[in-house]
């Protein structure tokens, strides 16, 4: 697989199920009891509980590393939040190479759900040495 | 990472329908300055995380996230970073690890009715992965506030903290956090939620436990109940296990005859409660037994209640499952 400036990542879909929002607010030991206590949720005046910010940004790692293969190394996620993800939706990730430079490329990301976009960031991550990239096709290259 | 916000203002931008600095009078200009005061002072020093790199920990966050990279449990999964960092539901040995100024800041803007908070931005950059074992230290500094911006969740200020992460002394990792503090928006929907709320909600109930257990049996008989010291005769009121004079633990009750005065009152306009349909009054009843509880008065519009104004005992079934006790005023 050749990264190319330009090269779109397959779409991931994400059911946005209660057990998904508890399960990545507890496993990120984040206990705010807007992402597992409908009840109190309401009363700060969210219609549901939601996904916890820690939880976006595992799901966003997922899906680069999903795609590019456990041999690459996430060097920086930039992630800002936009429509929450409540339960009973679906959260659509898209992604495009935006940029490959000296065995580094850089993706956007975009999680858009039933609502707007949740998420919107930016990852930079090591291709390992023997994955072939295509710098000399970046247009950016020179720009850099 | 500072100069590569290539996000762009989209999603939050979406939701900020319009910005302002807060101006007009200088007092909110002050109030901006004081917040902007906290720029650069430490948000967290000398924080130790609470448990070492794991591997169950990252195996339990890998089977939420559906993540199922070879590379983890052997390495942390890099977008873990924070997590090492979190007080979880105990919070941090030792109390809270945010400095004091952190914590006045919050304050402040607590004072300035900004109570809601919510996550908008993570920025992270990982030196080198983390693996089961590492012991990890961080402190982090306020790196700025914001003017106050208006969003669709309501008005607030942002407030970005750049947090440095060791392991062993070696830098690991940073990570930038924005929080939205912010005085959530009036929506109609929701006003119209909670007003069907306040017709739907009932009474909070008593705590009944074995000190308080004899008053309410005499609530359910229609009787209302004082309690008095055997040794030194003293009544009391509310139901308490010793006697405030003498200390002795012994009593007996004596029924109240019902008749009272109102010794004060407030009139309750806000906030308002769930079941409670403001502005009501809250009497201070003295009963002619001499004690004094704090009641509801009925018959009486709640700008008509007077110091003094006798009183008399009645039941008030609020609801299938709850009677108390409240007075009937009587308008001069």
């Amino acid at each position: 697989m050749t990264v190319r400036v330009g090269d779109e990542l397959p779409p991931l879909r994400i059911p946005i199920t209660r057990t998904l929002i508890v399960s990545g607010a507890i496993a990120s030991r984040d206990y705010q009891d807007v992402h597992h206590d409908a009840e109190a949720a309401k009363e700060k005046g969210s219609p549901d509980i939601f996904m916890n910010i820690l939880t976006t940004n595992g799901l966003v790692g997922r899906y680069i590393t999903d795609h590019f293969g456990p041999h690459v190394r996430l060097q920086k996620v930039a992630i800002r939040l936009g429509a929450p993800n409540y339960p009973g939706d679906e959260m659509v990730l898209t992604g495009q190479v935006t940029a490959v430079t000296d065995g580094t490329a850089e993706v956007s990301v975009t999680g858009r759900n039933g609502i707007g976009n949740h998420v919107m960031g930016k990852v930079t991550l090591r291709l390992s040495l023997d994955f072939p990239h295509g710098e000399a096709d970046s247009p950016q290259r020179g720009a850099r | 990472m500072t100069g590569e916000r290539t996000v762009g203002e989209r999603t939050i931008g979406e939701q900020v329908v319009g910005e302002q600095v807060a101006g007009g009078g200088s007092g909110t200009d002050d109030f901006y300055g004081r917040l902007r005061a906290y720029e650069g002072r430490a948000a967290v020093a000398g924080g130790e995380g609470r448990d070492a790199v794991n591997e169950p920990m990252i195996r339990h966050w890998c089977e939420a996230m559906g993540d199922t990279n070879p590379a983890y449990p052997a390495s942390a999964p890099p977008t873990m970073l924070q997590v090492w960092t979190m007080g979880g539901l105990s919070g941090h040995t030792g109390g809270s690890i945010r400095s004091e100024a952190y914590d006045e800041l919050l304050a402040l803007l607590d004072g300035a009715g900004c109570t809601s908070v919510v996550a908008t931005d993570c920025e992270q950059e990982y030196l080198r992965p983390l693996r089961p074992g590492d012991r990890v230290t961080f402190d982090a500094v306020i790196e700025s506030v914001s003017p106050r911006k208006t969003t669709k969740l309501g008005s607030g200020h942002f407030v970005t903290t750049r947090m440095d992460i060791r392991a062993g002394g070696e830098l690991v990792g940073k990570h930038r956090f924005r929080i939205l503090k912010y005085a959530p928006a009036r929506r109609s929907s929701a006003a119209k939620e909670r007003t069907t709320e306040v017709k739907e909600a009932r009474r909070p109930r008593p705590v009944i436990n074995r000190d308080n257990a004899g008053f309410w049996a005499g609530v359910a008989e229609h009787r209302l109940l004082i309690q008095r010291c055997t040794d030194c005769g003293t009544l009391r009121f509310p139901w308490l296990p010793g006697c405030g004079a003498c200390g002795c633990l012994e009593w007996e009750t004596v029924e109240a005859s019902g008749a009272g005065t109102v010794f004060s009152y407030v009139v309750m306009h806000h906030p308002p409660f769930p079941a409670f349909d403001p502005p009501y009054a809250v009497g201070l009843i003295e009963l002619a037994e001499g004690v004094r509880m704090i009641s509801n008065i009925t018959g009486v519009p709640y700008d008509k209640v007077r110091i003094g104004m006798p009183v008399e005992l009645e039941f008030l079934r609020v609801d299938a499952d709850l009677e108390l006790p409240v007075f009937r005023g009587a308008v001069a």
